[in-house]
């Protein structure tokens, strides 16, 4: 690892840096107690759940899609009960139905965005994410370079290989080559930016990537047991109690949407939001996959997603694809609309624009 | 009933027979199997969180074995297959090895995956009936398919021919109906696993390393190549410290079958990276990350080619009729530097690099914990226990000096 690297890390709010040496601690302390003492280690986080009932319930608990209404009800209300002990706040999980005739989609216009992340962190309030080992957030905002500014004159007749009598080659190494120009490529891309960093940087442009909510999703192909599965309304939910763990649909998700809760979810019962919705923002367990849902907790009520409420430039527009009126529409059909690496053909329902 | 009891009890006793040697590596084994129980269970009730998996490299060493573990099992046909398909008596005889080798490899491999699931407890959903699997869509719910029903046609094998070679009854001729059949099915169903697990990494469109139609192909040589090395290894241990006979013919046919294999491998290699580089677009992106590293991350160069390197002389090494022939010293030095450059290949040069660029153009190190690494090794450390002693216990058997006696052994 190279010095220049290193400093990078450490000077950004580097969430998966930051973890991964966490790892290593945990890699080495656990060494530690290997050798001094085997039996110490009691302070596993099942004690911290509370209600021993819901877990074993939970156990045999089937598909929610396929339960009868009587089994959901059930299954919602023990969740309630739970989550209410073990946050200290009267918390409802909703099981809203789908709209009808609807098909959400959302539009983002990259030449409005600051990279200021207000979405990010407004998703992290909202969606009852880990907030520490793991940090888990949803949106994760690219910082992209304008591109051209190391296309220089010295390197004209620079790389290899070497003109010759016959004529150029074109460049295949060094030179004015490999030089970013900006785009959607990822390939000068970087997450990781300070957190006090001035925004917006005028050489960069920014492009927060969440789930796309693919038309044809990938990770629901993948998913060996319908845990994930795509509702009505065209948005792609994961039922986190059917969930094995298995990080099929991370391996085929093309948009690094998904995210694993490695290990406990660390919530702050104080910022915990207690109106939940049983495929959206309902506090997860260990081991199971979670991603964006564009909110169906609000979404299903009419509501728009908290990261569009939250952008303070307003790049954010969200609504019916069916509805001709609907904001999403109108930009679909007068700006200059694209999709995120629209080769692999997952046709994502969130489209990037230029406003 | 009291014959099959008396089969158990007798390949048990001999199984945990031996000498200081044997009691050495077993007490070895089992000392990987205390630690790691004690890591096993910190991971069950911590979590995942205590590997080195991250959301951009989100599989593990645990997966990386799981593979290997299928090359391996697929392999062990290569034992079977000479003496049903071409009738040569000097290894049918041996069959029976391979089965075991394949018996016990796959439910190693199934041990690494438990490691690898987020919830172990909802492995259930996967069952048909009371879960819910996604067929024909998910790659990961054929693979589990073809490695149980592997599992357990090499089960049914092993069983039906010790047993009967214990109670004196196992003629070639007067084969049971039923078992002939599971004998070939096993030899077409070898190279299928291995299908199969190819297709869950090739299937996702996004890894650009692993996206690619010689995937499959690559696997089966390096399944031939790795699996007959650990066959000679295990037939040259058993040669010396046991009375039964392996000619040397077997050995050289599993040899052969080695330099084939990795004469295939550097040919796949050779094809993707050709493809890869010639035109350098962004497939080839992770190639070269493991190739030449990164911006100064460049873990997994050494590797890279400390492996293309092992494989390349391991290959050169093997057409030497004099090595191939130095059943003492070089073909197991040879075997073992195979067995192990495909084993490390496969964290190091197939899975993890691939992960880098990540979707948003991240490039990141894979570090294993310490975690981890027990969990590795207590793992193959019961793989190997069991391998160790069912081989011990079938050789019994296959020398005759363990058999059924009528009245004496059970009442
Ligand atoms: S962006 Fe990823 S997680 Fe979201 S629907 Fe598409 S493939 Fe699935
Ligand atoms: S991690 Fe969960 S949602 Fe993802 S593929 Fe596996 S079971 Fe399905």
């Amino acid at each position: 690892m190279s010095e220049k690297i290193i400093e990078i890390h450490i000077e950004t709010d580097d969430v998966n840096e930051s973890r991964r040496d966490f790892l290593k601690n945990v890699g080495i302390a656990g060494a530690a107690t290997l050798v001094a003492s085997p039996v110490s280690v009691e302070a596993s986080a099942d004690s911290a759940n509370p209600d021993a009932e819901t877990t074993v319930a939970e156990l045999y608990q089937g598909h929610f899609v396929l339960m009868s209404d009587k089994d959901k009800k059930k299954a919602i209300e023990r969740l309630e009960k739970r989550y209410t002990a073990k946050y200290g706040k009267n918390t409802t999980v909703s099981d809203a139905p789908p709209l009808e005739g609807v098909l959400f989609g959302y539009a983002l216009d990259i030449s409005k965005c600051i990279g200021c992340r207000r979405c990010v962190h407004a998703c992290v309030q909202e969606n009852n994410q880990s907030r520490d080992n793991p940090v888990i957030q949803w949106i994760q905002v690219m910082k992209i370079p304008k591109g051209n500014f190391s296309f220089s004159a010295d390197k004209l007749n620079k790389g290899y290989p070497e003109s010759s009598k016959v004529g150029d080659y074109g460049i295949q190494v060094g030179g004015n080559a490999y030089t970013p120009v900006g785009g959607l490529s990822t390939e000068e891309a970087q997450s990781y930016y300070s957190q006090d960093e001035m925004v917006p940087d005028k050489n960069y442009f920014y492009v927060p990537v969440q789930c796309q909510q693919c038309e044809k999703p990938p990770c629901v192909k993948a998913c060996p047991v319908r845990a994930t599965f795509r509702d009505p309304n065209g948005v792609v939910v994961i039922d986190y109690n059917w969930c094995i763990g298995c990080r099929m649909c991370q391996l085929a998700c093309p948009y690094g949407a998904r995210r694993f809760n490695w290990g406990e979810p660390n919530l702050p019962p104080e910022e915990m939001n207690p109106k939940t919705h049983y495929f959206g923002n309902r506090p997860r367990m260990r081991g199971v996959m979670e991603k964006c849902t564009f909110c169906v907790q609000r979404t299903r009520e009419g509501r728009n997603p908290a990261c569009l409420e939250a952008c303070p430039v307003g790049a954010r527009k969200f609504g019916n694809l069916l509805d001709p009126e609907s904001d999403v529409r109108k930009i679909l059909a007068a700006k200059k609309v694209f999709r995120f690496k629209e080769e692999m053909s997952t046709y994502p329902k969130f489209f990037y624009y230029i406003g | 009933m009291g014959k099959i009891l008396s089969f158990a009890m007798d390949f048990g006793s001999h199984a945990i027979k031996g000498g200081p040697k044997y009691k050495a590596w077993l007490l070895f084994l089992l000392f990987f199997i205390l630690v790691g129980s004690y890591t096993a269970y910190r991971q069950l009730t911590e979590g995942l969180i205590l590997v080195g998996a991250t959301d951009q490299i989100p599989m593990e060493l645990f997966f990386g074995n799981f593979i290997f573990t299928a090359h391996v099992a697929a392999a062990a046909i290569l034992v079977v297959a000479p003496g049903y398909f071409y009738h040569r008596k000097d290894i049918k005889e041996l069959a029976v090895i391979g089965e075991i080798i394949a018996m016990c490899f796959v439910a190693t491999g199934i041990t690494f995956i438990l490691f690898h699931m987020g919830r172990p407890d909802k492995l259930w959903h996967m069952l048909p009936g009371i879960g819910l699997p996604n067929f024909p869509n998910s790659m990961l719910v054929y693979d589990t398919i073809v490695l149980n029903v592997y599992l357990f046609l090499n089960f049914a094998g092993v069983s039906y021919i010790l047993y009967k070679k214990y109670v004196g009854e196992f003629d070639t001729k007067a084969l049971a109906r039923w078992f002939t059949p599971v004998i070939y099915l096993a030899i077409v169903w070898g190279p299928l696993i291995h299908i199969c697990t190819a297709f869950v990494l090739s299937s996702n469109a996004r890894m650009g390393e692993w996206a690619t139609a010689v995937l499959p192909f690559g696997f089966l040589a390096m399944a031939g190549a790795s699996g007959p090395s650990l066959v000679i290894l295990l037939f040259l241990l058993i040669r010396k410290n046991t009375k039964l006979q392996i000619n040397d013919s077997v050995i050289d046919l599993m040899a052969t079958i080695i330099g084939w294999s990795l004469g295939i491998i550097m040919l796949v290699f050779a094809a993707e990276y050709f493809t890869a580089l010639y035109s350098n677009t962004e497939h080839a992106a992770s190639l070269n990350y493991s190739m030449f590293g990164h911006n100064g991350l460049n873990m997994y160069t050494p590797w890279f080619w400390g492996t293309v390197g092992s494989i390349v002389c391991c290959f050169v090494a093997i057409l030497i009729p004099k090595i191939r022939k130095s059943y003492d010293l070089w073909l197991p030095v040879v075997c073992v530097v195979v067995f192990l450059a495909i084993l490390v290949e496969k964290p190091m040069m197939l899975v993890f690099p691939a992960f880098s660029p990540s979707p948003h153009g991240e490039y990141t190190e894979y570090h294993p914990t310490l975690i981890e690494f027990f969990n590795v090794l207590f793992t193959w450390a019961i793989g190997f226990i069991t391998l160790t002693l069912m081989v011990k216990g079938a050789v019994g058997i296959l020398t005759g000096e363990v058999k059924y006696h009528k009245p004496a052994a059970s009442e």
